[in-house]
């Protein structure tokens, strides 16, 4: 029954302004979707240096961030009962170019590792320990950072680079 | 030796690739047939001469030669041999072969079909899929080569195909295996999916081009292109499905979709490729947007290749991204040549494919497809902005900021919502004059039934509005789609004297492509079902309990029952536990949680022991232990309700889009003017 509808007379002028108007109020409201969602949810991302910075200045108050650096093994502590995590990690730059000149990724790691001067972030975490945390891998931790210095994780994500650069095997044997 | 066979192979492809694309320009440019001819044998030579190259990089992978840098990159003598397959896909070089390879397989499967009266489309289709193909050999041949062999020169390890000066070549006795995350079933299946998802949208974009460039304005190219671009989007919703299936699995934190830079890349070109989908619907309906659907279709091919430069060139840094790489600029370049070139093209063609018929009502299926496709634009724009906004801060700004899930969730729910009204009207909306009348008449025995969807969650105790409003909004689509099909079935049934059975079978014949539709959204709409149950309900507990301790969480209570260690054949030691699921006082499941170690690249790998029921999934994760001691092991243990709709409705979604693509045994050829327009 509905195949055969009456054909309206064909509407021609005025009608586009109704689908261009409707049209626009749709296009509007995601707009407005992504911006007020956007302004809502960003976080810093930040090196353990800007870290210390801006929180000297009490800029990150209240403030999720993500901050990034190189986990030092001898730091991590976990207590399996109450399931709280504290490591400590260690300056890298974020700067391409200075990453490079440490040898890329892995080199700077190792780097930030062994060098005492740098800055450090401590870390505390409640929740299991991640398969990944261990010395010189690159941990980018998302949480508040708190009066005393130390951040509050959230979330921990880590990278060993070894397995993502590609490098050399350790294991390799001169042959010939 | 095999290695150079591989390598060799891969450079003649190359220069057959370059050869069929002067053949095919010249052979149209100077009216020679024999040229046009010539291309074509060269694009059916590409998929065999690649192929030689993926069984030498095989071999060599199976047969353990880790002087070749690639196999001691991502293999080792310890690794299963399926894993020594897939560790084809799990790194940089090998994967960008995997992706020629299937490329080079699509180019040639073309080169098959009979072309008849699209003659002159034949050219331009070859020289566009060759660029395309011939474009990823470069990236292997000259930056990232899977066929490199490892030297020690007096300024270190260096890799390279032939000696460098000085160079002596090393014979490492292992490699250093594939990343523990990746040694999983999934690793099987989910990368070639994804990538034949990714390759296979080359088809219907070079064919799109063709037709541009012919200055063609007729629908030919989609309707060639109609199984083509039904299989890159099975393949790549299938990709999509199977990596959040896999995270799931594997990797313990209970989710399945974390809103990765990587998950996006791939995520984006599915979007536009579905809103492209839908467009063509318009266009073959009623000759509107016919610049939309060439706009998609330029969208969808660029979104493939930006998301693999994002993922691939270290410009974004995610769980998936390789290593960085040398292969950015070029990709940059051959981007903003296809783009500039195609919207180029588009941009000269304008005019030509303006349509002459306008838009008559809100109600019509039409207007309805577009306020879908504007929709799943919007979550394109979305993801696009949250991927590239921390980019554009760092250089405007100098400071660098991230943008994390909750972004992307706030956007993407209601978005979801309103995708999910459309889903409610459109099937039962018509073409051009729709009026809300008619609509109303058919929505109201539908929205009826849909109450029972406020009205279960609601007496279930569930307070949270959103959740009501999805849930209702899941019911009234099934509502809707059920609908239908008991009606055209009643009708038919009445018509022709039939039983219900053959009626149905008829009916669904005749309307295949609206059927598979109704199968598709029926599938979305329980995966949608799944995604409110895990992401408004999921809860969480964890702690750290003797054997013969135990854990409650919603109404189970989690018993520890005792823990093993142990090594295994593959270089695995294994810690896995045992633990029964209990609901009532009554032991209803037994799981087993563990954690594996891998030796070989010293990496571990949670997977956790899942309970699924259609009603929620008991997830339990071994997070730590004591080997002797009473202090006992931690877990992590997830409630997650309805969650398996989310794979349910995946597999429905799927066998809908199977539906769909499963070639017609009918005549080939249809003229336009006299198909059966679909019954309403």
């Amino acid at each position: 029954m509905e195949e055969l509808q009456p054909i309206e007379a064909l509407p021609r002028s005025g009608n586009k302004i109704k689908f261009v108007i409707g049209g626009v109020i749709i296009v509007a409201a995601i707009v407005y979707l992504i911006a007020s969602s956007l302004s809502a949810n960003v976080q810093y991302f930040l090196t353990v240096e800007e870290t210390l910075e801006k929180q000297l200045v009490g800029e990150l108050a209240g403030r999720n961030i993500r901050v990034s650096g190189a986990v030092l093994g001898d730091s991590i502590e976990y207590n399996m009962d109450t399931l709280d995590l504290k490591f400590t990690i260690a300056h890298v730059p974020a700067d391409n170019n200075l990453l490079e000149q440490e040898g890329g990724l892995a080199g700077a790691l190792h780097n930030a590792v062994i060098d005492s001067q740098r800055s450090h972030l401590d870390v505390i975490y409640n929740g299991p320990v991640p398969d990944l945390l261990q010395n010189e891998a690159q941990a980018i931790i998302t949480g508040e950072v708190l009066d005393n210095g130390t951040i509050m994780a959230d979330e921990i994500l880590l990278k060993c680079p070894t397995k993502y650069e590609g490098s050399v095997p350790d294991q390799i044997e001169l042959e010939g | 030796m095999v290695a150079d066979i591989g390598f060799g192979s891969l450079i003649i492809t190359l220069i057959v690739s370059i050869y069929g694309i002067g053949a095919a320009v010249t052979g149209e440019v100077e009216k020679k047939k024999a040229y046009i001819l010539s291309a074509q044998q060269a694009m059916r030579l590409v998929f065999p001469l690649l192929t030689i190259s993926i069984i030498s990089l095989l071999y060599l992978m199976v047969s353990d030669q880790f002087e070749v840098a690639y196999v001691s990159e991502v293999s080792s003598r310890s690794m299963p041999v399926y894993l020594k397959v897939t560790a084809l896909w799990g790194g940089q070089a090998g994967s960008l072969l995997f992706w020629s390879w299937l490329l080079a397989g699509f180019t040639s499967a073309v080169t098959l079909r009979k072309w008849d009266r699209d003659q002159d489309l034949i050219p331009w289709v070859i020289a566009v899929s060759l660029a395309t193909l011939a474009f990823f050999i470069v990236l292997n041949v000259f930056f990232e080569n899977p066929f490199n062999r490892i030297w020690q020169t007096p300024g270190g390890f260096v890799t390279a195909f032939s000696r460098p000066s000085g160079g002596i070549q090393i014979f490492p006795s292992d490699g250093s295996g594939l990343n523990a995350l990746l040694r999983h079933p999934g690793m099987i299946i989910h990368p070639p999916m994804q990538y034949l998802g990714f390759v296979s949208f080359t088809i219907p974009y070079a064919f799109a081009m063709a037709s541009l460039i012919k200055g063609r304005t007729d629908d030919r190219w989609i309707r060639i292109t109609r199984p083509w671009t039904l299989w890159a989007w099975l393949f790549l919703s299938m990709g999509l499905i199977l990596g959040a299936r896999w995270a799931y699995d594997v990797l313990g934190w209970g989710g399945y979709w974390g809103w990765d830079p990587v998950e996006i890349a791939a995520l984006m070109p599915w979007l536009s490729g579905t809103a492209y989908l839908h467009a063509v619907l318009i266009q073959e309906k009623r000759g509107m947007f016919k610049q939309l659907t060439m706009v998609l279709i330029i969208l969808t091919h660029n979104l493939v290749m930006i998301g693999t430069f994002l993922t691939r060139t270290g410009f974004l840094s995610s769980v998936h991204s390789f290593a960085q790489s040398t292969i950015g600029p070029i990709f940059l370049a051959f981007i903003a040549l296809t783009l500039i070139s195609s919207l180029g093209l588009l941009i000269y063609r304008w005019n030509t494919l303006k349509s002459r018929q306008e838009m008559t009502s809100f109600f019509s299926k039409e207007a309805l497809i577009i306020i879908a496709v504007v929709l799943l634009l919007g979550m394109l724009v979305t993801s696009f902005w949250g991927v590239m906004f921390p980019k554009i801060s760092e250089l405007v700004t100098g400071q660098k900021v991230t943008v994390g899930p909750p972004f992307y969730e706030r956007v993407a729910a209601p978005i979801l919502g309103g995708l999910l009204i459309i889903m409610v009207i459109c099937p039962l909306a018509v073409w051009s004059y729709a009026s809300f009348k008619h609509l109303g008449r058919l929505l109201w025995k539908p929205f009826i039934v849909s109450l029972a969807g406020i009205a279960l969650p609601l007496y279930a105790g569930m307070t949270l509005w959103p959740a009501v409003i999805a849930f209702w909004l899941v019911a009234f689509v099934m509502a809707v789609n059920a609908n239908e099909f008991i009606r055209r079935t009643r009708i038919r049934r009445k018509d022709q004297k039939e039983s219900w059975w053959s009626a149905f079978i008829k009916v669904f014949k005749r309307n295949r492509r609206a059927y598979s539709a109704m199968i598709i959204h029926i599938g979305v709409v329980m995966m949608a079902l799944g995604i409110i149950g895990i992401e408004f309900f999921q809860s969480e507990t964890q702690g750290t309990i003797p054997e013969g301790g135990s854990l409650n969480l919603a109404s189970y209570t989690m018993v520890f029952e005792k823990l093993d260690v142990f090594d295994t054949p593959d270089a695995r030691n294994v810690a896995r536990a045992v633990v029964t699921v209990n609901k009532d006082g009554k032991v209803i499941d037994e799981l087993n949680p563990r954690r594996d170690f891998y030796y070989d690249s010293g990496q571990p790998m949670t997977i956790p022991g899942v309970r699924s029921t259609l009603v929620d999934d008991f997830y339990v994760i071994l997070v730590d232990w004591k080997v002797v001691s009473a202090e006992g092991a931690t877990f992590k243990v997830y409630h997650n309700p309805l969650v398996k709709w989310l794979w349910i409705g995946a597999w429905v979604f799927i066998l809908g889009v199977v539906v769909a693509t499963w070639p017609d045994k009918k005549t080939k050829l249809v003229p336009a003017n006299s198909r059966i327009s679909v019954r309403t």
